[in-house]
């Protein structure tokens, strides 16, 4: 028998599953040096990653949260957290140990103005209207330069060519060849986690859940009335999570097939983007047809679905299905067929899966090099949870790779819509309205894999069962720095396809 | 190139003959009818996330609501939301719905600039300003240029440069953090010039207003041509929308 040696006693955290609430005073409550040594040891581990890491303000100080998810089958999700006082200046940063959480530390440090000691690059994350520090603006920020005679500097945005939401791009170049690209963000910021308190009502926290970002409405809003429902000790019936899964993926179907359309617009192939722009119609039709929204917004709310899925309902989505199927693979086989179709994707923009795993990166950015991170099939919930949802990935970290991923996660959805559709049952009785009551003095935590990568919204509530704070993380917040890492030694015209397919949200971003 | 035949046969139109025919599914929430029936004004007025329901007289402010559905479904026999998608009009007062009323919303052409008809009526190009709006509202302003919507036929066209615009559209509450671009984008398209405000977020701030992080004093330096509420907007709310204000003569 062999004795590991480890210098410091392991302190449990409390581990809880996706969807799960838990008595806020239940996570365990440690030094910063043992939380940081906690979170560190948890993370050595390739298997876990961190899904969220933020601090907010409690009983007048601040109380710092992680959370690291096991990939690895258990479904586990690990909570620590350690309380330090308001006024706190300074901390060690784990960015120095791990990469990944540098997001988090940044966003810390733009909150409450703590100085993370050693992070390479403690940069605002948003400029958030709250923000510690006022003086630090997004006119004023230095970016990163590299002098040289044939060194120039390429100002991008905030507002772009296209019809697209803002977001600042600064490209260091050599020639045509890109250098560096440091991402600025913020000008999409709205103050939506303090709105989630500001706005008292069920609904206005919903409406708002649904507008974090208007494209992942479904996957936002099925975050937070996860989160709500367990705070409020609400089952919900498995029709009713069929359903809100059948939401997602529909979801899924429609962005993705905007995405590849999208594409078609950055290579010139006009036929690409129009026959495949004209595929999404029909499904974000279809939604209107549902829930009277094309993106879903007004279905999902706390505790049912507003409106009915009706027998109709379900012919008509498999009669979409076989019509969608049936054209969209006639013209994916011509598209990745067309050799002027895969020269300008095939090794442009490539991300390595060592440097996707150093950032932390999740969903599709991580799929394109072969980590597996989906929390369908990692942290199920709802009818992924009866239903194994088959995750697939791509090696090659291009952006062939990109539009692959896409292509087969195409595929994917619509089986396994059908798949639900098959188990389905059309009765209505998911519309009925239920009381919501939060418990007290809770924590709950909920991920959803959205079209982009998790999403993941953690909820406090104080004495009196009312929201004390609500955070909200976007999948986006890890992926723009893979966007940054996959233009380098790339030209800059190939920018534009790499933004496309890599298709980050700026607003839930900046929040 | 047999293949690309084949896709191209099969694909057949996809354009809708006439944007201002189409008829979109009952559930849709477009123009809202308000009943004469008798209801707990207080709750109907409560239960409106963004305060968009008045009492006395009972009315719905088009420019305030999210469509979320929710007084519809709480007070079916007092609300409910018609398929009508032509919701857009030049005069703010005209997206207010009052109770017993049921009549369309419309532009006043008194209040139509001569200028635009003039210059625009066949021709209209536009610069898109996402200030903090979630890429719904984008995403619909880009449909409306798809091969199904196809709005370029009318001369509708976004187009980058605002110096080669005749106009710009916003969607969003305009965040501080976009209040400056906001300005120096209007600044550069030459006049006359139009300003459209695409969505409910962009008209009122929506779901947002209150939000210490917006700026929205670019609004109250200019008279707004054109308002189209939605949560999203519905490309078909757009395209009509804009046709009235760029087609109709004075």
């Amino acid at each position: 028998m062999t004795t590991t040696l480890n210098p410091l006693p392991t302190i449990p955290a409390l581990t809880v599953k996706n969807g799960q609430s838990v008595a806020l005073d239940a996570i365990p409550v440690l030094s910063y040096g043992a939380f940081s040594s906690e979170v560190l040891r948890l993370l050595s581990d390739p298997q876990n990653h961190c899904v969220n890491y933020y601090a907010f303000p409690d009983q007048g100080g601040l109380k710092f949260i992680a959370a690291t998810a096991n990939d690895g089958g258990s479904g586990a999700i690990y909570l620590l957290s350690h309380e330090t006082p308001m006024d706190i200046q300074r901390l060690d940063s784990l960015t120095k140990s791990n990469l990944a959480l540098h997001i988090y530390e940044r966003e810390i440090a733009e909150n409450f103005g703590i100085e993370f000691v050693g992070h390479p690059w403690a940069k605002p994350v948003r400029y958030a209207h709250d923000r510690a520090d006022r003086s630090k603006t997004l006119r004023n920020y230095p970016f990163f330069k590299i002098t040289g005679e044939e060194i120039h500097e390429v100002p991008v945005g905030p507002i772009h060519a296209g019809v697209i939401e803002p977001g600042h791009f600064r490209f260091m170049c050599n020639g045509e060849t890109v250098l560096h690209l440091e991402i600025q963000l913020g000008y999409q910021h709205r103050g939506i986690e303090k709105l989630f308190l500001q706005k008292k009502t069920l609904i206005q926290r919903t409406v708002l859940a649904e507008c974090i970002a208007g494209d992942t409405a479904i996957g936002h809003n099925l975050a937070f009335v996860q989160n709500m429902e367990s705070l409020a000790g609400i089952r919900v019936s498995d029709n009713l999570q069929l359903l809100r899964t059948l939401a997602l993926e529909i979801e899924r179907l429609a962005m993705h097939t905007w995405g590849l359309s999208n594409l078609g617009v950055g290579i010139a192939y006009q036929l690409g983007n129009s026959v495949i722009g004209a595929l999404r119609t029909p499904v974000i039709n279809y939604m209107q047809w549902w829930c009277g929204n094309r993106f879903g917004k007004g279905l999902l709310r706390v505790g049912c679905n507003q409106y009915p899925f009706t027998a109709e309902l379900k012919t008509r989505l498999l009669d979409l299905l076989d019509e969608y199927e049936a054209k969209y693979t006639e013209i994916a086989a011509e598209y990745f067929d067309l050799p002027s179709v895969q020269a300008p994707l095939e090794k442009t923009g490539t991300v390595t899966q060592e440097q996707m795993r150093l950032i932390g990166a999740v969903g599709m950015s991580a799929r394109i090099t072969g980590i597996p991170r989906d929390i369908r099939q990692s942290h199920p919930t709802g009818f992924y949870e009866k239903q194994r949802y088959e995750t697939v990935t791509e090696q090659s970290g291009d952006v062939w790779a990109r539009a692959m991923l896409r292509n087969r996660e195409v595929q994917k959805s619509l089986a396994y819509i059908r798949l639900l559709l098959e188990n389905v049952t059309t009765d209505g009785a998911e519309t009925e309205r239920v009381a919501v009551v939060l418990e007290p003095n809770q924590f709950s935590i909920a991920l959803t894999e959205a079209w982009r990568g998790e999403v993941c919204h953690c909820a406090v509530t104080d004495a009196s069962g009312e929201l004390a704070h609500y955070k909200v993380k976007d999948p986006s917040v890890h992926n723009w720095l893979a966007l940054g890492l996959a233009v380098r030694d790339n030209e800059i015209s190939d920018f534009p396809i790499c933004n496309k397919t890599f298709d980050l949200s700026y607003c839930g971003n900046d929040l | 190139m047999f293949e690309t035949l084949k896709i191209i046969r099969r694909q057949g139109k996809q354009y809708i003959p006439d944007v201002t025919k189409p008829v979109l599914p009952e559930i849709f929430r477009g123009r809202p009818v308000l009943s004469t029936a008798p209801v707990d004004e207080a709750a109907l007025v409560a239960c409106c996330p963004t305060g968009a329901i008045g009492s006395a007289p009972v009315r719905l402010d088009l420019g305030t609501c999210v469509f979320c559905g929710e007084c519809a479904s709480l007070f079916p026999e007092k609300v409910r939301f018609t398929n009508d998608y032509k919701i857009a009009t030049n005069v703010r007062e005209r997206l207010v719905v009052y109770g017993g009323q049921d009549q369309p919303i419309a532009l006043d052409p008194d209040r139509i600039r001569k200028e635009i008809n003039a210059y625009f009526g066949g021709s209209l190009k536009l610069r898109q300003i996402s200030a903090a709006g979630d890429n719904s509202d984008e995403l619909e302003l880009n449909a409306g240029g798809n091969v199904n919507f196809d709005m370029g036929r009318f001369g509708i066209e976004f187009l980058a440069s605002p110096r080669h615009c005749d106009g710009i559209v916003i969607t969003g509450p305009i965040s501080e953090n976009m209040a400056e671009a906001t300005q120096i984008c209007y600044d550069a398209v030459p006049a006359p010039k139009l300003i459209i405000l695409a969505g409910t977020a962009a008209i009122s701030g929506g779901i947002f207003a209150g939000s210490q992080a917006l700026d929205r004093s670019f609004l109250s330096k200019y008279p707004i041509d054109l308002y189209i509420p939605g949560n999203p907007i519905h490309p078909l709310s757009f395209v009509n929308g804009v046709l009235e204000l760029i087609r109709t003569k004075r």
